[in-house]
């Protein structure tokens, strides 16, 4: 039984033209046994961010407090919005703080950044940071996650076309792995705003 | 080995416990009352170790009193009770964890309607509208997911409720004979029933 299997999550971050999308699905479990069926694991930090939380469901929410936190005093402090290559940097610090007693969590960050282009980022749980410029992917079926995105994925889709593409991702992946799945939820951000559309998957 | 579980319906909250306290091959008592009240319109149901229970309860409900003392009266939301519970469960968590399992209810007069929040001993925190803690959870989130509908009313609650408990005199291995039963709704916190009186020394 690993720590970062223990509750479950599946989520993706993929790059389009001028725009990003974030998925997740809805599952909250402990271990075999569905608690709830909405539990959210992506969360909107301002109109340009946003970060995906896949691990321990404790930690995601306290990560999440945390990050709201720091966030806030940073905009006090600085009198402007954070960039998402900033809040990457700044979870990356975070986590690795924790290094000898981290938060559970493998973290993805999505975002688009003060040229309105698309910013991508993942993270393992003591914060080593990667970008992309295609797609990021976190949670327990990360291996499915990969096979759909590589597969399915081309550059500069539009907002939705990428949307089509993050959802089929999604659910294919987490219809083969049992600790995700239960719906789903995807946000496409663009620099007019964010549409955010519930899936409909199996619920099993 | 304890049992807890709870069913929102419209305008309250039901919260059910077993009543056994055991350790090992001996039960100590069977009328131990396992649903903490919180707050005038909130309660807990919880499953643990004895000491983990009551001192983490007991240290909510002060809390939340001193809270009220302290903001001129102000009540806090079920939601916020809910949040400030996760947050002691958090930090406890990497220093001296509580074992805890709770299950906490609560009316809220702003919406007038009764929330349930589950809370697991790791702080892992979800608004639902029926769940359980424990080894009831096998029996009982089925049952729950069979019957329960928006805008049930306190009857057909108690009816789910009823029907979990009889489930578990039937399949469950442990011997259970007692369950308190405690609604909240606009009139507060009130026992509906139970098994043992815990009032009986």
């Amino acid at each position: 039984m690993s720590i970062l299997e223990y509750n479950g999550a599946a989520m993706i971050a993929m790059a389009g033209k001028d725009c990003v999308g974030i998925a997740a699905d809805r599952r909250l479990g402990i271990q075999a046994q569905t608690v709830s069926t909405d539990f959210t694991k992506v969360f909107k930090m301002n109109d340009n961010i946003h970060v995906g939380l896949g691990g321990l469901a404790t930690d995601v929410q306290t990560l999440h407090n945390v990050l709201k936190f720091r966030m806030g005093l940073y905009e006090l402090r600085e009198e402007r919005e954070m960039t998402p290559q900033v809040f990457s940097h700044l979870l990356s610090t975070l986590l690795y703080e924790k290094r000898f007693g981290p938060y559970f969590v493998e973290p993805i960050v999505a975002g688009l950044d003060d040229k309105n282009k698309p910013f991508l980022s993942s993270m393992d749980l003591i914060g080593a940071p990667v970008q992309t410029k295609d797609f990021v992917v976190s949670g327990t079926c990360t291996g499915n996650l990969y096979g759909m995105c590589e597969t399915l994925y081309k550059p500069d889709l539009e907002a939705d076309a990428l949307f089509e593409t993050l959802a089929q991702a999604l659910l294919a992946s987490v219809d083969r792995d049992a600790l995700s799945g239960w719906g789903g939820v995807v946000h496409i951000i663009t620099k007019d705003g964010v549409t955010t559309r519930e899936l409909k998957g199996r619920q099993d | 080995m304890d049992t807890v579980f709870g069913i929102q319906f419209k305008g309250g909250v039901v919260l059910a416990a077993d009543q056994s306290n055991a350790r090992s091959i001996l039960v100590y008592q069977n009328n131990l009352d396992k649903v903490t009240k919180l707050s005038s319109h909130s309660a807990m149901g919880v499953s643990g170790p004895n000491a983990d229970m009551v001192n983490f309860t007991e240290y909510i409900a002060k809390n939340l009193a001193l809270y009220e003392l302290a903001n001129d009266g102000t009540k806090l939301s079920t939601k916020a009770q809910a949040n400030f519970c996760r947050n002691e469960l958090a930090v406890a968590l990497r220093k001296g964890p509580y074992q805890v399992n709770l299950l906490l209810g609560g009316y809220d007069e702003k919406d007038d309607a009764g929330s349930l929040y589950f809370l697991d001993y790791l702080a892992a925190l979800q608004k639902v509208p029926y769940g359980s803690q424990g080894y009831a959870s096998n029996f009982c989130l089925s049952i729950m997911d069979k019957e329960y509908r928006e805008g049930l009313t306190e009857a057909d609650a108690l009816l789910i409720i009823e029907h979990c408990i009889k489930e578990i005199a039937t399949r469950f291995l442990i011997n259970q004979p007692n369950f308190m039963i405690k609604i909240i709704d606009k009139d507060g916190v009130r026992v509906h029933s139970f098994g043992g009186d815990p009032a009986d020394t």
